[in-house]
């Protein structure tokens, strides 16, 4: 169903894009469709955000505004869009050339595959004026230099020698801004743009695209699956749902007044920031480390070697019972911490003390079967089950090397499979036959198999949906209570953290920061580190829960 | 494309999509296979191939090793269909025969350098700390000339079906140890395998379970390749004379001594070289079209 939000038109001028009934399908034969009856539109100056879920439509719906479907896959079916009234569907391929970055340019959600690695970045920003002007070489590098400097990069005459790879993933993203704006497109769509980037990173490009925005009065196509981003710089809001619209509405009425169920499912599955006080708890430490160090090094040969701190002097307890989340930015080595833990990376120096029992001392035998009492949920569900093996072959795979009997291992597993709620034929499915939820519940009741006494998530819901997302941390949370099992949770999401966390520890650049109890740590920190990321949280200021501001 | 609906957050969902069997897919991989004609002539021929072969002795009109002075350079006829050669052996039964030695040698050097590659790229990729000494062994192996590492292994021990079948693997083996060592190195770093380290399984169960089965679609792959490379470098052997001895019919010696009457008598190279090229081509046929199967990107770039 489609709502269109009828604006005074006389007050906003005529908007920059049109979308009419847009309908994309894919190009095979039952031509099943991948977006359908699409409508809505964008006005000078103004930012819409697009916003939905996996799969609902909203990258192809960008896509298609640029002319950039695969035409052996993609194809639009019916609908207009119009752009300053020219019908881009309906453009030859030479006007598409001509149109894209004159009139719309487009940001990418990964910055470093954007950009050409064997080139230096300031001749891949002076290509689109050697494309598009006839500008002399003196003129386009001053224009060059010039982008450089509003998209607030220090030193441009360095910057604009450099390749891609010199650069930090935010200076990339803003190379990726200034190749689409050199020519003050009309129209900007951004697609994911600040997804890959840490948050602070990600603050600073909201607030650069806001700039230009302002300076230019570009109409900003914003999508995003992130509704803390929406609160912060959107005008109008369009949710998406498979590959339909399911409502057009300004912000604040989308945020505070939803009207489709699905959309007030959305908000509401969005974690608040601020973490409900929990009691501390008493029980028994199950995991202690103890001045954990760990540095890489790499040997090169004749040369001297390379070395990082990862991690340093991190000391922590984790009790039964307890989650622990572990927060920090990119880089912050927070996930080595994790890995140290479950003994995929051997530490540098330091204790890691498991039910009591010291790991370094042990011999491997020993080692072997406290190992077990440590398991772990990777991020990405896609790369963590066998996609060879079927998904009761993975889950008894534990326990068999400690010799349970196959049988009784299989009965455990359809027990464990019930508790994450999936039917007991999951057992002889394979991998790819699931959903990513579906394929992180499986990891979860694959890790509790082996009856742990710790889990390690790093970063468990990071690649899932904001609805899918509430449903693993609802998990979680009940086997916590139900098996008393002691979680180290890592992730970069302050709200994730919030949602599920007993006590916090901040880490940064290997060092730990600031711990403490969740609800002191996230409303009133200490540390001036902590504070810059919780000011660069998106969204802070709105409720989401609750549908209203803070 | 295509996410289940889903209206309420605490309702997890638990649609499944249909299982598909193993032998379902392969079936439509045989028949993606032979959706074009060029793999289905190719696969006609070389089944051909092997039939003859196979059958060789009940094929041959003649003993491809008997010499008859009275019958030298025989043009065709109902007992020698293509003619005899300098001896007056039998041109066609030599043929028919010389399917087999390529064959042994290309299947033999096909299974035997993927096999010992897996293994030894299998160890290079897992185990670190003998990684580089196998590797610059491996690098030894492939910087000499291969045809010259085989005439001198042969010139060591003699010329005989094994020694030229082990001449002609040993310099096969290093790229197939490249192979298997690279797709080991990219799994490693797969969750599935931390996970299996984190779940205690021991290392054999690791490799057997969870990387080497990474490797059997490239290694099918490279497979034919060395197959086809193997029967080239046979018949190149043969045709400097350093490989199979004379009482051995093999194409390549039968083009090494019909060499110097090719002007008088053209058939004495023609015959077998035709049989190799068809052999050669119809394997690199096949091996190609199955890299595309296997690998999709590939397919795409080509």
């Amino acid at each position: 169903m489609t709502m269109i939000v009828e604006y005074p038109v006389a007050a906003m001028g005529a908007p920059v894009l049109d979308i009419r009934g847009l309908c994309v399908s894919i190009a095979n034969k039952d031509q099943s469709s991948v977006v359908n009856d699409v409508s809505f539109s964008i006005r000078a100056g103004e930012t819409v955000c697009v916003v939905g879920e996996s799969g609902s439509g909203k990258s192809v719906s960008a896509f298609s505004i640029m002319g950039l479907l695969p035409p052996d896959a993609l194809r639009v079916t019916d609908g207009q869009v119009l752009l300053q009234g020219e019908d881009v569907t309906k453009a030859s391929p030479d006007r598409l050339r001509d149109l894209r970055s004159t009139k719309m340019s487009m940001v990418f959600q990964e910055p470093m595959t954007a950009l050409n690695p064997v080139e230096k970045v300031g001749p891949q920003i002076e290509e689109v004026l050697i494309l598009h002007r006839n500008y002399s070489a003196a003129e386009r590098r001053r224009r060059v230099m010039e982008m450089l400097e509003s998209v607030h990069l220090p030193d441009p005459e360095r910057i604009y020698d450099s390749y891609p790879h010199q650069l930090s993933g935010g200076q990339r993203q803003r190379i990726v801004i200034c190749i689409a704006l050199v020519l003050e497109p009309a129209l900007l769509i951004a697609d994911e743009p600040t997804t890959a980037l840490d948050v602070t990173t990600q603050r600073q490009i909201l607030t650069l695209i806001r700039e230009l925005q302002e300076r230019h009065n570009t109409a900003v196509l914003f999508i995003t699956h992130d509704f803390g981003v929406v609160a912060d710089i959107a005008d109008r809001v369009v949710v998406m749902n498979a590959g339909r619209v399911v409502e057009i509405a300004d912000r604040d009425t989308i945020l505070s007044s939803p009207k489709e169920e699905y959309t007030r499912m959305l908000i509401a599955s969005v974690p608040s920031l601020a973490p409900e006080p929990r009691a501390a708890l008493e029980t028994d430490v199950v995991l202690s480390l103890s001045g954990l160090d760990k540095r890489f090094t790499s040997r090169r040969f004749l040369r001297k070697s390379a070395s990082v701190h990862a991690v340093q002097d991190v000391s922590l307890t984790l009790r039964r019972n307890e989650i622990l989340g572990i927060v920090g930015q990119s880089g912050s080595g927070k996930s080595t911490v994790g890995r140290c833990v479950v003994g995929l990376e051997q530490p540098t120096d330091g204790t890691v003390t498991i039910c009591g029992q010291r790991t370094d001392n042990l011999g491997a035998k020993d080692r072997r079967l406290l190992r077990r009492q440590v398991q772990m949920i990777f991020q990405d569900p896609f790369r963590s089950l066998n996609p060879r093996v079927r998904i009761g072959e993975s889950m008894i795979e534990g326990p068999t090397n400690y010799g349970v009997d196959r049988g009784e291992a299989m009965a455990r597993a359809s027990e464990l499979l019930e508790l994450t709620r999936l039917p007991k034929s999951a057992l002889d499915r394979y991998p790819h036959q699931f959903s990513g939820g579906q394929r992180q519940r499986i990891c979860i009741a694959r890790a509790l198999m082996l009856d742990p006494a710790v889990l390690v998530a790093d970063e468990a819901v990071s690649a899932l949906d904001v609805s899918v997302q509430e449903q693993i941390l609802d998990l979680l949370d009940d086997i916590r209570a139900e098996t008393g099992v002691g979680i180290l949770f890592i992730t970069h999401d302050l709200r994730v953290a919030a949602r599920i966390c007993d006590t916090i520890y901040v880490m940064n650049e290997g060092r730990i920061v600031e711990t403490g109890p969740a609800a002191e740590v996230l409303t009133a920190p200490k540390e001036d580190y902590t504070r810059l990321l919780f000011q660069a949280a998106p969204g802070r200021h709105w409720d989401f829960r609750n549908f209203r501001p803070l | 494309m295509g996410h289940p609906l889903r209206n309420d957050a605490a309702e997890f969902d638990t649609a499944v999509q249909p299982p598909e069997s193993r032998a379902g897919l392969g079936l439509r991989m045989l028949r993606q296979m032979f959706s074009s004609w060029p793999s289905v002539v190719a696969a006609a021929i070389l089944i051909a191939i092997v039939l003859t072969a196979l059958f060789a002795p009940l094929l041959s009109t003649a003993d491809p090793v008997a010499i008859s002075p009275a019958e030298r350079f025989a043009l065709s006829s109902d007992l020698h269909p293509l003619g005899t050669d300098a001896f007056g052996r039998d041109i066609y039964s030599r043929v028919v025969h010389g399917a087999r030695v390529s064959l042994i040698v290309g299947a033999g050097a096909a299974l035997v350098s993927v096999s010992l590659g897996l293994v030894i790229g299998v160890v290079a990729g897992y185990f670190r700390a003998v990684d580089s000494v196998i590797m610059r062994t491996m690098d030894g192996i492939m910087a000499i000339p291969s045809i010259l590492l085989a005439i001198a292994l042969i010139s060591l021990t003699g010329a005989s079906l094994m020694t030229v079948l082990v001449a002609i693997t040993v310099p096969e083996i290093p790229r197939v140890v490249r192979l298997v060592r690279s797709v080991i190195l990219n799994v490693r770093s797969e969750a599935y395998v931390e996970a299996a380290v984190t779940l205690g399984s021991p290392v054999w169960r690791i490799l057997l379970r969870h990387m080497v089965p990474n490797t059997v679609a490239p290694l099918i792959v490279q497979g034919t390749f060395v197959f086809a490379s193997a029967i080239l470098t046979e018949a190149t052997l043969s045709f400097l004379g350093a490989g199979l001895p004379t009482e051995i019919p093999s194409w390549g010696n039968m083009m090494s001594e019909g060499r110097m009457y090719f002007q008088l008598y053209p058939g004495l190279v023609l015959y077998p070289g035709i049989a190799l090229a068809l052999t050669l081509l119809s394997v690199n046929i096949l091996g190609d079209v199955l890299r595309d199967l296997l690998d999709p990107k590939m397919a795409k770039r080509a």
